[in-house]
């Protein structure tokens, strides 16, 4: 029998050695590069595995291939012009970004946000939760190798987009809440655009719903697949989803209600398995109460103004500048200065669709961010995919990544 | 503040004569370096605080004393409550002791903190960066870590810039 | 097209290689499944219901370097992730073709900072940009169209 050369190449492994069992580097098992280009890794995540076979010992995740200094170049951006990173970061949670850094900001120089603001706001966040479950739902049926969904979720999702687009002018960038409010009034056509899909929506999701909770494929793949106990999932700060996949009714827009989601009728799905058909059931029940959020923030949407009137914080409309020396001259003063916070530090967390979106923002009396902090759902949970995978096939895997439904952005920030 | 949150910062004020500090109805709690894993082990075992949140860090710079703060978030589900905990430290290459034993997923928090502030955490078992290249210098978060960013071109600069700019080829 | 009816039954076509290769070129042109961020999401989203990317020959977006034609960057590509796109481009066979989709990818966009490469043509030459942050799925088909002008306007002589 030739003789196998085991050798590791150190390089190769950029200082993983020491974290390989002692099997691995004897040969006895085997090490698996996976990523960071890879089909089913959600973007730039590289994954060490260590395997028996074809079963996994050990994964070792590699993360910051997608690192972007958010964090460092918002410190140098004022409160106003510092909205503009936050969208990038989760990128298929775009107005959530936008969301709790505007709470944040405005907690922190305590700033009002007029009702009809609050509720505009609820609806956009509810939509985009939407339309980031349907890209996870796309996706992950993809990669258990169901094609249909992937086109069917995206053909909803551009009337997401659509929506958004209409209010801000982008698609997914939307940059449309700011301090104090939103960037300008929703246009007259947005109420029939959010009934129209409001009105096509839950029968779709019994369409996606036809070809995958009862498909015996999609079951085999996915049940019993990556149990998480509710008591792994506590400890090791998971939110979102898969904490309730788990059976913990935990969910901020109803224990810490904000923006006003206290004044809407909504459940929290919970299941109690914990695998990835319960997450994945958890979910698809999440979008169905999206839709009644959004319904009754509609029907009882307030009118009057969209932005604080507090000229501090606020730049004054365009109608007051032809007119007024003092809106002038604070419109000249927010626009090139910003306006001031005082010192001290807050955190927010909001519900994101993928669990708990925190900021940490901390001012030093002047217009910029002293230190900002974001806690993302994504880099919490990435964490427990160690605990998930261990013992179950390579091929598991692709469905394990696809169940914490990570987003790189978010990972790496 | 809520009535479980009272009684917890009042435990970590008598048991470790820590200070505490207000503002907008967030309570931080100050700590010693040295305290800071009795402090989590008596939040999570004797009030309930199950999840760290969020652990990070802030750089002072030019103070020196204390030039860092570390920032622990700590979460209770079973009361709602939340719970800032602080820990000063004091010049340019700071170490404390992780808490990883309590809470498992600092792991990944305090090597994000260890990458981009290059704090040092005692026991930490894979201290490595997380973020940057492995080969990386510097530690990116610090105030005096330069933005690093690039001039932009305009037409009256291109030449000038572009004459520098390395382009790669086939 | 009237083709038909002028070959008669002969069969036979005359045309310049040049014109034939670059045609069969542009109608299989198989990008690499290679997303990086935000762009990746609209990459998606022309490949999906509403835009159709497969209407280009593009339906197939290869896994695997060695087998795709076009590299689509699509997203910001950061100091760590920089040698990994140089040796995925080099994993490519010839001939290949690199678009910079987004402002990101071409240069550097809102991330002007210490972890974001300013601009990919520092690791890869690039044919096309494409600008938006991210570009609309039009903007990355107009695109592709515009690279496909540029090979079918390609000489024989380029080639070697």
């Amino acid at each position: 029998m030739p003789e196998i050369n085991t050798h590791i190449d150190e390089s190769m492994l950029d200082g993983f050695t020491r974290l390989v069992t002692q099997e691995a580097i004897e040969g006895k098992t085997m090490l698996l590069n996976m990523g960071p280009q890879h089909p089913s890794t959600h973007g730039v995540l590289r994954l060490l595995l260590e395997l028996d076979g074809e079963f996994v010992v050990n994964v070792i995740p590699d993360i910051g291939f997608l690192h972007t200094g958010v964090e460092k170049h918002m410190e140098y951006k004022t409160f106003e012009k510092a909205v503009v990173m936050t969208d990038r970061l989760d990128y298929l949670n775009n107005i959530g970004n936008n969301l709790v850094y505007c709470l944040a900001v405005e907690k922190l120089v305590d700033l009002d946000v007029p009702p009809r603001a609050q509720a505009i706001r609820v609806i956009l966040t509810e939509l985009q939760r939407i339309a980031s479950h349907l890209v996870w739902l796309g996706t992950h049926a993809l990669d258990l190798a169901a094609m249909s969904v992937f086109l069917y979720c995206f053909r909803e999702r551009e009337m997401i987009l659509d929506i958004m687009e209409m209010c801000s002018g982008q698609r997914m960038m939307t940059s449309y809440f700011r301090p104090g409010g939103l960037w300008r009034d929703v246009p007259v056509e947005f109420e029939d655009a959010v009934r129209q899909f409001l009105r096509i929506f839950p029968a779709r999701i019994d369409e996606y719903e036809a070809l995958l909770t009862k498909n015996p494929l999609f079951i085999e793949r996915t049940k019993h697949i990556g149990v998480l106990s509710a008591e792994d999932a506590m400890r090791w700060g998971v939110t979102g989803p898969s904490l309730r996949a788990s059976g913990v009714a935990h969910d901020l827009r109803k224990v810490r209600p904000y923006s006003g989601y206290e004044q809407y009728e909504f459940d929290i799905p919970t299941h109690t398995d914990g695998d990835t058909y319960a997450r994945y059931l958890v979910r698809m029940e999440e979008m169905r109460q999206s839709v009644r959020i959004v319904q009754q923030a509609l029907d009882k949407l307030p009118y009057g103004p969209t932005r604080s009137n507090n000229r501090k914080f606020v730049p004054p409309p365009r109608s007051e500048l032809g007119h007024s020396m003092e809106a002038v001259i604070h419109h000249f003063k927010l626009f090139t200065e910003g306006f001031p916070a005082p010192k001290g530090a807050v955190y927010v967390a909001v519900e994101s669709p993928r669990g708990e979106l925190g900021v940490y923002l901390e001012g030093d009396g002047g217009p910029k961010p002293y230190r900002i902090h974001w806690r993302t759902p994504s880099f919490a949970n990435l964490q427990v995919l160690k605990l998930l995978a261990k013992g179950h096939l390579v091929a598991d895997l692709v469905a394990l990544i696809g169940t914490i439904d990570i987003v790189l952005g978010d990972v790496d920030r | 503040m809520g009535e479980h949150l009272q009684k917890a910062v009042q435990a970590l004020q008598e048991r470790f004569g820590a200070t505490t500090s207000q503002f907008r109805d967030e309570v931080s709690v100050f700590l010693q370096a040295d305290q800071i894993v009795e402090a989590c082990e008596l939040l999570r075992n004797e009030f309930e605080f199950e999840m760290l949140e969020d652990e990070t860090a802030v750089d002072y710079w030019p103070e020196e004393t204390p030039r860092f703060h570390v920032v622990y978030q700590i979460y209770s589900y079973k009361h709602n409550e939340r719970i800032c905990l602080r820990v000063p430290l004091n010049g340019n290459n700071p170490s404390l002791p992780s808490i990883e034993g309590v809470y498992p997923n600092a792991n990944w928090y305090e090597r994000e903190v260890y990458d981009m502030f290059g704090i040092h955490y005692e026991g930490h078992s894979d201290l490595r960066r997380i973020l940057m290249p492995h080969d990386w210098e510097g530690h990116p978060l610090r105030k005096d870590y330069p933005l690093g960013h690039e001039e932009i071109m305009f037409s009256f600069n291109f030449d000038e810039i572009n004459a520098r700019k390395r382009y790669a080829t086939e | 097209m009237g083709v038909e009816q002028k070959l008669g039954n002969m069969g036979i076509v005359t045309a310049k290689l040049e014109d034939v290769v670059n045609w069969a070129r542009t109608k299989a042109m198989w990008p690499m499944l290679f997303g990086l961020a935000c762009c990746a999401i609209e990459m998606m989203a022309a490949q999906a219901s509403n835009y159709d990317m497969s209407r280009f020959g593009m339906e197939l977006m290869r896994a695997s370097p060695r087998q795709s034609d076009l590299m689509i960057v699509a997203g910001r590509v950061s100091r760590k992730m920089a040698p990994v796109l140089r040796r995925l481009y080099d994993q490519m066979p010839d001939p290949k073709w690199v678009i910079a989709m987004g402002d990101c990818s071409s240069c550097g966009g809102v991330f002007n900072n210490y972890a974001i490469v300013p601009g990919v043509d520092e690791v890869v030459p690039v044919d096309v940009y494409v600008a938006g942050c991210p570009p609309r799925p039009e903007g990355l088909i107009h695109g592709i169209l515009t690279l496909h002008e540029k090979v079918r306007g390609q000489k024989l002589r380029d080639w070697a």
